[in-house]
């Protein structure tokens, strides 16, 4: 299973941009092989038993997504991803209720998907954006927040974990400030779902978006969760086949209730069987294992990083399986390419978190993100390679 | 011999960290008279302007400035280093050469000088962009330059 069988520059590849996408189990990759080999029908298209059978398993998919978070079937929306996800919850529900004297509270830890969005939603509508301080170490804290939100905050958009610093946000206590405050919160759950448990029920988060591909499923497919009266309020910012009831040349239509009302036109449906494949697999390992493994990965990887006296590191302290760094003396990009060189995959740059920068007090890092099939061993090549940093441009000449 | 020195591994690290750590052409030009494009990247933290300044056809000027990695600052450096003193014609011939040295096609050696210093860019493919950008900037100011 697994890993891209190939080999990077001649050598054994060693996968550390975990944060970025992540590999496929064998039963994700025959789940989508099936459907084309056995199963090609559109769903909600026909009266045979080709599309009943595709017809089944999307349900089946949608338990099994509500299952894994703990909602009902009827919240779960199939999108192309956790950007589509945050869009429909900016345009669907943002940009037809805020008004120019709401704020929406977000922090500049944020992915571009969970900035970008709020952006359009305040020109359209004219609302404030603010963003909540994060503590000296990068943390979204409850008492932060206390300190920000007004009654005039109607949305609260936070990653659960963010994808720089790798911190894990308090979201049941935020939920339960917001709420107080009469604010929505959404959560950002493309870095947490894969790797820690998630009840939203238990969190109280209004939505939650996230994606397939981060969690061993394909591409393109994601998840927005809603609690359903949210959901019956927004608006659909697609139409077309597949979400309307009926419509009359008077141009009066009646849509479908959700989450059917949000899936226009046909779906991912190699995605949606690939999703339900990837998150049993998730189950057989134990969402609750994966987490406990990933935090001593990220102990012992923040631990010889140290050792090394080579690397500055911007967040030992964080929960999550991502180690941010720089080599020292060593553009991040350029260190980047030597780990390349190594065979080594990382992530440079700002990792679509631009608004960071003012808190890093740099211009760009080096991401290493873990996941449960990522060895102590592969931890041991990066730290290898960060010692002779200095060598970096050997990427060139060897 | 297309350099007028040996170029090994060793002289090749040390230009490209000379120009990236002490890069002769670089800051915004304190004179009026240049023409200034901007460049970057989505795949590089690469953002910075180039300018040049021209004399009939003739560019008696070049300078680089912003944020770029080893790669993109010291190729650009270097640019600005070897195109001052050409003429147009001479210019984009010499961009054209190293363009085709860097995506690995036939190129003619004896007008890159120390720029060849990049032919090994080719072996990390996430850095070809770096190691042209420069290079792509100078030619499309120089065309727009002559379309005046």
């Amino acid at each position: 299973m697994f890993r891209n069988h190939i080999q990077m520059q001649g050598k054994p590849l060693i996968w550390l941009d975990n944060a970025s996408t992540t590999f496929k189990p064998d039963c994700v990759r025959e789940a989508v092989d099936f459907y084309y080999t056995n199963e090609t029908s559109n769903s909600h298209r026909g009266d045979y038993d080709l599309c009943a059978a595709v017809d089944k398993k999307i349900n089946e998919t949608r338990e099994t997504v509500a299952a894994f978070i703990n909602c009902k079937p009827n919240e779960v929306v199939f999108t192309s991803g956790t950007t589509n996800s945050l869009n429909l919850v900016a345009f669907g529900y943002g940009a037809k209720y805020l008004t120019k004297d709401d704020e929406i509270l977000l922090t500049e830890a944020e992915h571009a998907s969970n900035v970008l969005p709020w952006y359009k939603v305040h020109e359209m509508t004219g609302a404030t954006i603010k963003f909540i301080p994060l503590d000296e170490e990068g943390r979204l804290t409850p008492e932060n927040l206390r300190k920000t939100i007004t009654n005039k905050t109607k949305i609260v958009s936070v990653a659960m974990v963010t994808n720089v610093l790798g911190y894990i946000a308090p979201i049941k206590e935020l939920a339960k400030i917001c709420h107080e405050f009469g604010a929505l919160v959404v959560c950002d759950g493309a870095q947490s779902v894969p790797h820690l448990r998630t009840d939203v029920q238990d969190l109280d988060c209004d939505f939650l978006a996230f994606s397939g591909h981060k969690l061993c499923g394909p591409t393109g497919i994601g998840v927005l969760y809603g609690k359903f009266p949210l959901l019956c309020k927004m608006e659909p910012f697609m139409t077309g086949g597949g979400m309307n009831a009926k419509f009359d040349l008077c141009g009066d239509v009646a849509y479908l209730e959700p989450p059917l009302r949000f899936e226009a036109g046909t779906q991912n449906i190699e995605g949606i069987l690939g999703l339900k494949a990837a998150i049993d697999y998730i189950n057989k390992l134990g969402i609750d294992n994966i987490e406990a493994y990933e935090a001593e990965l990220k102990r012992y990887a923040v631990s010889e990083l140290e050792k090394t006296g080579n690397a500055i590191i911007y967040n030992a302290h964080s929960e999550a399986g991502i180690v941010t760094f720089n080599i020292k003396d060593v553009f991040a990009q350029d260190a980047a390419t030597f780990l390349n060189s190594r065979g080594i995959a990382c992530r440079s740059g700002q990792h679509c978190a631009k608004i960071l920068i003012n808190f890093l007090k740099t211009v760009a890092t080096v991401r290493a993100s873990f996941y449960f099939y990522t060895t102590k061993e592969d931890i041991d090549a990066l730290v290898d390679a960060v010692k002779h940093g200095k060598e970096f441009l050997d990427a060139y000449f060897i | 011999m297309p350099t007028s020195f040996e170029l090994t591994p060793s002289l090749m690290r040390e230009i490209i960290m000379d120009h990236y750590s002490s890069p002769a052409h670089k800051g915004k030009p304190t004179e009026d008279g240049y023409l200034k494009i901007h460049t970057d990247s989505v795949n590089c933290i690469d953002d910075f302007d180039v300018y040049v300044k021209v004399d009939g056809d003739k560019v008696v000027d070049a300078k680089w400035d912003g944020v770029a990695c080893t790669i993109s600052s010291s190729s650009t450096d270097i640019l600005c280093e070897q195109v001052i003193g050409l003429d147009f014609k001479k210019a984009h011939y010499m961009i054209e050469q190293y363009l085709n040295m860097i995506e690995e096609k036939p190129y003619d050696a004896s007008v890159l000088d120390e720029a060849l210093v990049f032919v090994n860019t080719g072996k990390q493919a996430a850095r070809i962009h770096c190691a042209t950008m420069g290079w792509n900037a100078m030619d499309e100011l120089l065309n727009e330059e002559e379309k005046k």
